[in-house]
């Protein structure tokens, strides 16, 4: 039996690898220059192709199988058989809690205990921690697939920048209003895209984020143009003169504490009326709407929520490089962002953290992956779809205490 | 019944409405009395889905008034009212095809229901006082006693799309009640269940008139449990409201036989 | 008047690509309701394979014209090869799961393919050969209307036209709306979905290499990401026109051609890609259901 289903992917698999040979050949293998009129054959990668793509299908055959007999993936995702053993021993509060505060204390004297440079890769690891929650609001919690989130970092980073060029505002200064500016566009984006469905809802976001790109880029004598803004000011810390180490120092702490409050503050949202109300609003829309919700505004204030924290890290973005320009802000770190959310589980905060962790770093610490992160990225949002659309940690439902005794009725 | 001459809490008069050249309901007359069951019921396709998505504000309908009189007296013009307001002022109701939040538990959808009653905003959420805890409970504990009115208490920690069909439809009237509404309107609740889930359906619908003291506007086909349990019913062939009456009334009609079992040829 | 025209005609044969583009938007949304994100990029791998072949038939020494025939029917055959199987491996797997599940994976997949022709090829711009010899004939005509354009439009509507026979008159295009219109229906009526929804994929993908080598000769260079922006405008031509409607993409195409066309002659030529955007947002906002498209009651 098992046998004759391996002979059966063998043979799947065989097909595949030449098909996707035969397909990919001629961008694989040739290259043309039509000035020089050289033509470059690279028959290895032909080679490569084949096995690679046999590898790749035999697992894809694999794994098709398998969801196909657990028939658990197919539109529900709730009938999973059962948790995996890893996620019973991580929810395990004696595991958990000393796993969490030996993680705090490790964060706490990482720059203490690394180098400056792999301090300033962790900062953008947690900027995107930040990123990853913000967006996790919107589209995992209350399902407004926003492809222009984006838009809504630039704003907070050429605020600062900008607002620290022509008024010398300091980091301080800027940050609340960073995540104002932010929580300000999210609305104004929120409100022409209220009524549309799904997939036009994305679009429209991403001609958003595509038209603010535009227009940094386009419009020097607001924004400076493609050359963008330099010299931007560090976070100052009560008028001392610090160095540049210091400052990563400093800015990594800042981070850490955002961290920890992005996390507060989104656990205690998503188990809100709230954050309930946005999950009815993700499941069905019109069943929320008839049991009293207002979709307006659960989605405005998703929008809003979401695009607050975007509006921060843009500030801090901004005063960690002290420079900025448009090519920081393309669609490109939007799908970046949806890529970590939706790795990490849609919903989920703790999956989020990992996928943030695990997409930023990953191309840090393997060099010889980074040319390929984002064709990475891009396999990942599919594979992560047809086989776990749930993510790698499933985000969970609240069990709710319930005194047996009603304290009143409705 | 004993009610007959209570006010209504739902009029609608003369309501048509048109999908372009199409016109689905044509002057509708419909009314609803405190405490009253009130069943609608006409062949597949007669418009009373229609009718529920006019009221309930989905669609706004073309002619007509539709005047709701809440729990407090007042009466309100309804036509085209948000979805949401509608309910908020006191009608809630069940869908044809059942529209649960799946991934969330049964107990979580009874608590959506309690949303437009409650006022937590986002920073009573983050900051979680003493009020919000108090509020956050309180929904917890009213929605639970609904799970065990509809008999759900057991699977209150499920996801709500792991429950058999017929705990659905209940899970659905529960998520209805705690909107606490004056009216309930249920939208053939009785669809894919057995005789004897239809019959429990039907005692559960009459304790709840009773305990909750709502009216209740049912869509059903189920011929059986609408005689037994309707005050009155309307009967709705092609848009039109074709009869009217008592259950006794409306079995003895001959407009009404003829729409359901076609014309007789000898008649 | 001449500069008028000018416009008028580098807007047509713009909007021309864009509609060969929408098409493919269009018709699998039709059947399937997916915005296939990786359209776009299925018109870039289209040139890129336009390209190739042209860089080797040139080195053969043949004739332009002919390199550019057979330049365009390879393309179209990898493209559709492309389409086939990204909807194999991307989409069908998602055919019953949630909405957002096959978006995303069509984002995944949009990505994937840049990167994937990036890392193949180059991330450099590649000079693609002028393939439209200037004709003769067209001499007195040049200062409005290139070769080129006049060859994109004339190819276009050939196209075009050959798309309405095939979908009016043949067995597939007949199943092809029945799907569109019910596919629970066709498929109890006998017509193989599966079957249905690769055609559509295969076809609306050839349609896109036919944009991508013509356009490619006409602006002489190309790279991997020339497929992002594309297809963001074809999608706005598409829902332009009312996105399910092949008409509506004709004209939609067209619309975009000229509003890009005129505001960048007469308003600003650094906001050029803004325009279309902003053109998208309010057509969204203001005529979901574009100019052609139809109104859908939502179903309760």
């Amino acid at each position: 039996m098992a046998s004759q289903q391996l002979a059966k992917n063998f043979k799947q698999s065989v097909v595949a690898a030449l098909w996707l040979s035969f397909l990919t050949m001629p961008l694989m293998v040739i290259r043309v220059d039509t000035v020089e009129k050289t033509i470059t054959w690279r028959w290895m990668h032909l080679l490569w192709m084949l096995v690679g793509s046999f590898v790749l299908a035999l697992v894809w055959y694999f794994l098709m199988d398998r969801r196909d007999r657990g028939g658990a993936n197919d539109g529900n995702l709730n009938t999973e058989a059962a948790p995996s053993r890893f996620s019973i021993w991580l929810n395990n509060p004696r595991v958990a809690r000393p796993l969490m505060a030996f993680g705090l204390l490790f964060a706490v004297a990482f720059p203490f205990l690394f180098s400056m440079y792999q301090t300033n890769i962790l900062i953008s690891a947690l900027i995107y921690v930040v990123l990853g929650l913000g967006l996790n609001i919107t589209v995992g919690l209350a399902g407004l697939l926003d492809l222009g989130y984006v838009a809504f970092y630039a704003v907070g980073a050429y605020a600062y920048a900008l607002l620290n060029y022509h008024f010398h505002l300091g980091f301080w200064a800027v940050l609340p209003l960073g995540g104002i500016l932010g929580a300000f566009f999210g609305i104004l984006l929120g409100f022409p895209v209220l009524r549309l469905r799904g997939d036009y809802l994305a679009i429209v976001t991403l001609g958003f984020g595509e038209i603010v790109r535009l227009v940094l880029q386009n419009w020097d004598a607001f924004s400076f143009g493609p050359s963008g803004i330099s010299n931007i000011a560090r976070p100052g810390f009560f008028g001392v003169t610090y160095s540049v180490s210091q400052a990563t120092t400093y800015i990594y702490y800042i981070m850490l504490a955002f961290v920890l409050l992005t996390i507060f503050v989104t656990a205690r949202l998503k188990d809100s009326r709230i954050g309930r109300a946005w999950l009815a609003l993700r499941e069905d829309e019109i069943a929320c709407q008839a049991m009293g919700i207002d979709n307006t505004k659960a989605k405005l204030l998703a929008f809003a929520m979401g695009a607050t924290f975007a509006g921060f890290m843009g500030v801090v973005f901004a005063a960690k490089t002290t420079f900025i320009n448009p090519a920081s802000f393309t669609f490109m770190e939007s799908a970046m962002i949806l890529a970590i959310v939706v790795l990490g589980g849609m919903g989920s905060i703790p999956g989020v953290i990992l996928g943030a962790f695990l997409l930023m770093l990953m191309p840090e610490y393997m060099r010889a992956f980074s040319q390929y992160r984002m064709l990475l990225f891009g396999a990942t949002m599919i594979v992560v779809m047809v086989f776990r659309p749930q993510g790698l940690i499933k985000a969970r439902r609240k069990i709710y205490k319930v005194n047996t005794k009603p304290a009143g009725q409705a | 019944m004993s009610e007959m001459n209570s006010a209504a809490v739902l009029a609608v008069r003369n309501m048509s409405m048109n999908f372009g050249g199409l016109r689905a309901l044509s002057d509708v007359d419909l009314e609803v009395r405190a405490g009253e069951v009130v069943a609608l019921i006409g062949p597949n396709g007669a418009g009373k889905t229609t009718f529920f998505n006019c009221i309930t504000g989905i669609y706004t309908p073309t002619e007509g008034e539709i005047l709701a009189t809440a729990r407090d007296g007042k009466t309100h013009r309804i036509n085209g009212m948000r979805t949401n307001l509608v309910c908020e002022l006191g009608m809630a109701r069940t869908f044809q095809n059942i529209r649960l939040f799946p991934s969330m538990t049964a107990l979580e959808n009874v608590m959506i229901g309690r949303h437009c009653r409650t006022k937590e905003g986002i920073f009573g959420a983050i900051v979680r006082g003493p009020g919000t805890r108090r509020e956050e409970q309180h929904v917890v504990d009213t929605s639970y006693h609904l799970l065990q009115k509809v008999g759900l208490e057991q699977v209150a920690d499920e996801y709500a799309s792991n429950l058999p069909y017929g705990a659905q439809r209940r899970l659905e009237i529960a998520r209805a009640l705690a909107t606490e509404p004056f009216l309930l309107l249920l939208d053939e609740p009785a669809a894919g269940m057995n005789p004897q889930e239809t019959l429990e359906l039907k005692e559960m619908v009459i304790q709840i008139r009773h305990e909750f003291a709502v009216s209740v506007l049912l869509i059903e086909h189920d011929m059986k449990m609408v005689m037994s349990l309707s005050d009155r019913i309307y009967v709705m062939e092609y848009g039109r409201v074709i009869s009217t009456g008592t259950p006794a009334e409306i079995s003895a009609d001959p407009q009404v036989i003829r729409a359901y079992l076609g014309e007789e040829t000898d008649a | 008047m001449e500069y008028f025209l000018q416009l008028f005609f580098s807007g047509l044969s713009k909007g021309s690509v864009y509609a060969l583009i929408a098409l493919g938007y269009t018709m699998v949304y039709g059947i399937i309701e997916l915005i296939n994100f990786a359209h776009g990029e299925i018109y870039m791998i289209g040139a890129f394979t336009g390209l190739i072949v042209a860089g080797l038939l040139t080195a053969l020494g043949w004739p332009a014209l002919a390199i550019l025939a057979i330049a365009v029917v390879v393309a179209m055959v990898y493209s559709g090869a492309y389409g086939y199987t990204v909807e194999k491996i991307a989409y069908k797997p998602l055919r019953n799961a949630p909405r957002l599940a096959p978006l995303i994976s069509a984002i995944g997949m949009s990505i994937f393919l840049q990167n994937y022709v990036m890392l193949a090829q180059t991330p450099d711009f590649l000079p693609f050969p002028r393939l439209i010899p200037d004709l003769a004939f067209m001499q007195k005509y040049n200062s409005f209307l290139g070769t080129s354009d006049l060859l994109i439009i004339v190819t276009s509507i050939v196209v075009m036209a050959a798309l309405n026979f095939f979908i009016k008159f043949t067995r597939m295009g007949k199943a092809m709306r029945a799907t569109a219109q019910n596919r629970k229906m066709a498929m109890l009526v006998g017509v193989n979905v599966d079957q249905v929804i690769s055609a559509t994929f295969i076809i609306g993908s050839s349609l896109a290499a036919v944009g991508g080598v013509l356009i490619a000769s006409h602006m002489g260079q190309i790279n991997f990401y020339i497929g992002f922006i594309a297809g963001l405008k074809a999608f706005t031509a598409a829902v332009l026109g009312g996105i399910g409607s092949i008409p509506g993409a004709m004209l939609g195409g067209l619309v975009l051609g000229w509003t890009e066309s005129f505001a960048t002659g007469y308003v600003s030529s650094d906001y050029e890609d803004v325009f279309a955007f902003l053109l998208l947002v309010l057509i969204l906002i203001f005529r979901p259901a574009g100019l052609l498209g139809k109104q859908r009651a939502q179903k309760v």
